[in-house]
């Protein structure tokens, strides 16, 4: 029974609903959730930035929470809801955050933005963050390079309707 | 990454079998280490068996008055569960001082405590490491080693152990519950982690085919006197060069009871019994915090760059005991040190 190195694994259907359309999906077990949504399903607002969980640009939405998915394979999230930035924007309204992120500046170069968004979606959904500090730090798995944070703090607290 | 199989566990004794029936195989829940590890061909499993279905997340009283903890519940879960706010705050403010927000919310509570040393040389492949590859030797101790072990080190390995959320199980006296081939059985947390010794890639003392079904919190949850200080280099999202979980239970000014342990500094969670009896009976005052100090640091060894991690060690004690006697617990999030 034990495992032949050169056995070959086989592709495993799976059904994703992403953004709110169902996507079937054979992959085979080593994909991530991350390479599932940009290679398989040209989803390529998510970001691979590090992959390895230390940058949050891989960060979507699963079930309503937010997780690096560079680090999910997709097979074991099978059945799941899963949003991207492409799915933030609701009946062509931008969503809030993305309508700050635009009002304060949020970015420079942009690359980590579609992470930012995904991971202040999940902080509002959260409702854990009450005040800049805890902005801060419950958004720390999101690093942004150009430095963008003050702007990014002021645009999550504009969406959470703070002055 | 290596190519592997993948199996879903239907229940436990389905994941114990297919373990037991699969040599090279591993268990996957949160997978926020194991398959970074896997990105690095560090692990290298033929099979992972997905346990992340399985029914272990519940959070349930016990009947003596404490709490079981499910294997597979987040780790944010945990931190914002109201029983765990209340009764064990220690706890939260630990698991709240850890990795990411993502990440806490992927990562279970099992896999936070089979998750594996940061050592740098661990994760490089290109360098020799005991942990990694047994008997190939340790590259940390004539190497950069700022981050490793101060106790409990071994002439193999000086790699730390990289968790918070441990650091508070170990001082609340925590139990680990285990399922295997051959029947149940509990471990109290602070005998779950190895020291390094000569096998330093056995991290821990579960047996082959077993897996960790829940965490049992005894009563007392220290809930008014407590604190977890976590030093580190950057603000937040970094591992510890040390941290400090203590709890007391005061009479008055007068110590009932104390726990202290430290996290960053050795290869497991560790405390000193010594320690925290000579404290039981002792006023709260900094001259008796210095000894608890002194005794925790008993035996504490110097690798070439993280010399200042014994007097960085003895301060934070200090601290944090006295946050913890002042009930001013430090906070996670604003961030400066009372």
């Amino acid at each position: 029974m034990a495992d032949a190195a050169n056995q070959i694994p086989d592709r495993i259907p799976i059904n994703l609903i992403v953004n709110g359309n169902r996507r079937t999906l054979d992959l085979v077990p080593w994909t991530t959730l991350l390479d599932a949504l940009r290679d398989h399903l040209v989803l390529t607002g998510t970001k691979k930035g590090c992959d390895h969980g230390q940058c949050g640009a891989c960060t979507v939405l699963v079930d309503g929470r937010r997780i690096n998915s560079c680090l999910t394979l997709a097979v074991m999230k099978d059945g799941a809801e899963i949003t991207t930035v492409e799915g933030i924007a609701k009946d062509g309204a931008m969503h809030p955050l993305q309508q700050a992120f635009i009002d304060h500046d949020a970015f420079q170069c942009g690359y980590c933005t579609p992470g930012q968004i995904c991971s202040a979606a999940g902080l509002l959904a959260e409702g854990h963050a009450k005040d800049s500090d805890e902005i801060r730090e419950l958004m720390s798995g999101n690093l942004c390079r150009c430095g963008a944070y003050p702007n990014i703090v002021a645009a999550i607290q504009q969406a959470m309707g703070q002055p | 990454m290596i190519n592997f199989q993948y199996s879903r566990a239907s229940d436990v004794a389905d994941a114990i079998l297919l373990l037991t029936a699969h040599p090279g195989a591993k268990l996957i829940a949160g997978g926020t280490n194991l398959i970074d590890l896997m990105k690095e061909n560090v692990e290298e499993p033929s099979r992972l068996i997905d346990i992340s279905r399985l029914p272990l997340r519940n959070i349930e009283e016990t009947l003596d008055g404490g709490l079981r903890i499910g294997a597979l519940v987040p780790n944010s879960d945990l931190a914002y569960d109201p029983l765990i706010e209340q009764r064990y705050p220690l706890l939260a403010s630990a698991i709240l001082a850890g990795a990411s927000a993502q990440l806490r919310n992927m990562a279970s509570v099992g896999g936070n405590l089979m998750q594996r040393t940061r050592c740098a040389y661990f994760y490089d492949t290109a360098t020799p490491c005991n942990k990694r590859t047994p008997g190939s030797g340790c590259s940390a101790i004539d190497g950069l080693n700022r981050n490793h072990a101060i106790l409990g080190t071994s002439t193999s390995c000086i790699a730390t152990n990289p968790s918070d959320m441990s650091v508070a199980l170990a001082a609340l006296g925590a139990l680990v519950h285990i399922a295997g081939p051959s029947g149940e059985r509990t471990m109290a947390l602070i005998d779950f982690h190895r020291l390094p010794d000569d096998t330093p890639h056995v991290d821990t003392n579960l047996e082959v085919g077993e897996i960790i079904t829940a965490i049992e919190l005894p009563p007392r949850g220290f809930a008014r006197n407590y604190s977890y200080l976590k030093i580190r280099d950057r603000l937040s999202y970094a591992f510890a060069l040390v941290s400090v979980a203590a709890a007391l239970e005061l009479d008055g000014n007068a110590i009932r009871e104390a726990r202290v342990a430290l996290g960053g500094v050795a290869h497991k969670p560790w405390r000193s019994l010594e320690a925290e009896t000579a404290l039981r009976g002792q006023a709260a005052t900094t001259e008796h915090f210095s000894r608890t100090a002194d005794l925790l640091l008993q035996g504490a060894k110097a690798q070439a760059h993280n010399g200042f991690k014994i007097e960085l060690a003895r301060r934070a004690i200090v601290r944090t005991l006295m946050q913890a006697a002042n009930a001013t617990p430090q906070s996670q999030a604003h961030k400066k040190i009372a």
